[in-house]
């Protein structure tokens, strides 16, 4: 073999790796299993995590309380260990799962069709900044400066692949101001807010969907799907395109993911909607049965017409979203945004009183809102630290050096958020 | 049907002389072809086409196919029946299901072929 290939010995096949790592290193002798579970966990020790700490650390990710029904049923095996179907039809469960999260993500948005889920709210972000482009036939984006700064990244890296341009509105005081808007909305393919936004505000979202439409652009909102439970929802202020993060539906943090992303749109740019779309119909004897329906939009079909090239779903993540989403209802979502919006306002509240620190911005908030502190921000987040509390995310990375981003939930008790308060004081 | 005043390309469109305007649409063969037509993408009036060139997309149950101008021109019409009965391209595609209507620049390019030509064309592919 080595010699129909040319080479004269193993050796030779390694030639291109330094010398230092062509042999096998040293190792020790193995340990047994007792001692290896003893080893770990003695390192894991050394973490600490949220059942220790208490955690006010939101900017798109949130702590929330899980119910157990949630965890059951997305620990079936048949859900957790299932790849993604090749012959989809053969799971109607899997199916009619996420045509059910279909459906309540449809509601939750007031859109008129939902996708079956996307990675997580950055790429859907720039999917459906994609459908805008194809839609519209321009190739500017203009984005709200005040949308997470890792949607911002993504949406960059997808202009510069599908060759369109990002144009980025600076805030005034924590908020986009639509007349700022509407000045650089002319030729732009959309109009991309978030809200509430990244700094926890929310947006003046119907004068923004306007200025969007004046200039013949689309208006595209990456929306808390919690938030949803309270504020107008984006088909009710004039979106074109809903997206999102559903990590807050009964997802856990983990380590940043995997999370699940929500794409909702109107009916007239369904064709332009990416990923799988689950539809419902009767079979030859009339019995309802679901399906992958609309296919000829996606990429194994239409290639380099499609308008991505996903091919795939979060289903497991989106399963638990589904989960939680019917166990809580709508009034169970409803209750947790207000027992959140109410914990986060008497935290700001307390906090205002407390000498040297202020609240970031004069905007309406929900539970997540900007405290700008005496110091750099650093500075504040150790003491909280110290008193193990998470204080909240050091805004520096976006310019706010003195400031931090503190995010409050249901999980936030109101003894965590005194202990919160005596700590700054 | 009357298909005299038709000429076909090789890739299966026809267009069809209206003195100052000329309409286009797909032929009988590729609607056979293509199955179920479930959607029509059609161009926005005031689109310039080429001939030859991509104008749209049409989609069967299995298969999404681009469609290509016969001739070169600009989009005045496109079909309003087709958006909510795109089978009309299956059931009458040189009549009901036609597509476009152009105002045609340029000449025609010459291998266009009439009823007969493309009849023997289609018998051998």
């Amino acid at each position: 073999m080595l010699k129909t290939i040319g080479v004269d010995s193993q050796e030779d096949l390694f030639a291109s790796l330094p010398a230092g790592v062509r042999r096998a290193p040293e190792l020790p002798e193995g340990l047994s299993e007792q001692e290896l579970v003893e080893y770990f966990t003695t390192i894991a020790r050394e973490n600490r995590d949220l059942t220790q700490l208490d955690g006010f650390l939101g900017a798109g990710a949130y702590r929330r309380f899980i119910p157990a029904a949630v965890t059951q049923v997305i620990s079936r095996p048949e859900f957790f260990t299932a790849y993604t179907p090749y012959q989809a039809e053969a799971s109607q469960g899997w199916l009619q799962s996420i045509f059910e999260f279909q459906s309540m993500i449809a509601e939750l948005t007031a859109m008129d069709v939902a996708n079956a889920s996307m990675y997580e709210a950055a790429t859907a972000t720039a999917e459906a900044a994609v459908m805008a482009v194809v839609h519209t036939e321009r190739h500017r984006i203009v984005v709200a400066g005040t949308i997470h700064p890792e949607y911002l990244a993504v949406l960059r890296t997808y202009g510069a692949g599908r060759d369109f341009e990002v144009v980025e509105l600076v805030a005034d005081s924590g908020r986009i101001d639509p007349e700022r808007a509407a000045a650089a909305l002319d030729g732009a393919a959309a109009l991309i807010i978030q809200q509430p936004n990244f700094y926890g505000a929310l947006e003046d979202a119907a004068a923004l969907c306007q200025a969007a439409h004046t200039a013949g652009a689309l208006a595209v909102a990456a929306c808390d799907p919690i938030a949803l439970a309270l504020i107008e929802a984006p088909g009710e202020f004039g979106a074109d395109i809903a997206v999102g993060e559903c990590q807050q539906l009964g997802i856990p943090l983990w380590y940043g993911g995997p999370y699940c992303g929500y794409l909702a749109a109107s009916t007239e740019l369904l064709r332009k909607i990416p990923g799988r779309l689950v539809g419902e119909t009767v079979d030859e004897r009339g019995q309802r049965g679901f399906v992958l329906t609309l296919q000829a939009r996606e990429q194994h079909i239409r290639r380099e017409s499609a308008t991505s090239n996903i091919c795939t779903n979060q289903a497991l993540i989106a399963l638990g979203a589904t989960a939680y989403m019917g166990v809580m209802g709508a009034a169970g979502l409803a209750r947790v945004a207000e027992i959140s919006v109410q914990r986060a306002h008497h935290l700001a509240g307390e906090l205002a009183g407390v000498r040297g620190y202020s609240i970031g911005f004069d905007a309406p908030f929900l539970w997540e809102f900007v405290l700008r502190c005496p110091g750099p921000a650093s500075e504040t987040l150790a003491k909280l630290r110290d008193r193990d509390i998470l204080g909240g995310l050091d805004l520096a990375a976006s310019g706010l050096p003195d400031c931090v981003l503190v995010a409050v939930t249901e999980m936030n008790s109101p003894r965590s958020l005194a202990k919160y308060v005596e700590a700054l004081s | 049907m009357d298909l005299s005043t038709y000429r076909f390309s090789q890739t299966h469109e026809w267009v069809a002389d209206e003195g100052g305007t000329a309409r286009v649409g797909i032929s009988d063969y590729a609607q056979s072809q293509l199955g179920d037509v479930i959607y029509v993408e059609l161009p926005k009036v005031g689109t310039e086409v080429t001939a030859g060139g991509k104008f749209g997309v049409v989609e069967s149950v299995k298969a999404a196919s681009d469609l290509y101008s016969p001739v070169g021109g600009k989009v005045v019409e496109t079909n309003p029946a087709l958006s909510d009965h795109p089978e009309l391209l299956n059931s009458d595609p040189y009549g009901e299901g036609w597509m476009l209507r152009l105002e045609p620049a340029g000449a025609a390019p010459d291998t266009l072929v009439d009823e007969a030509g493309y009849a023997t064309f289609t018998e051998g592919l």
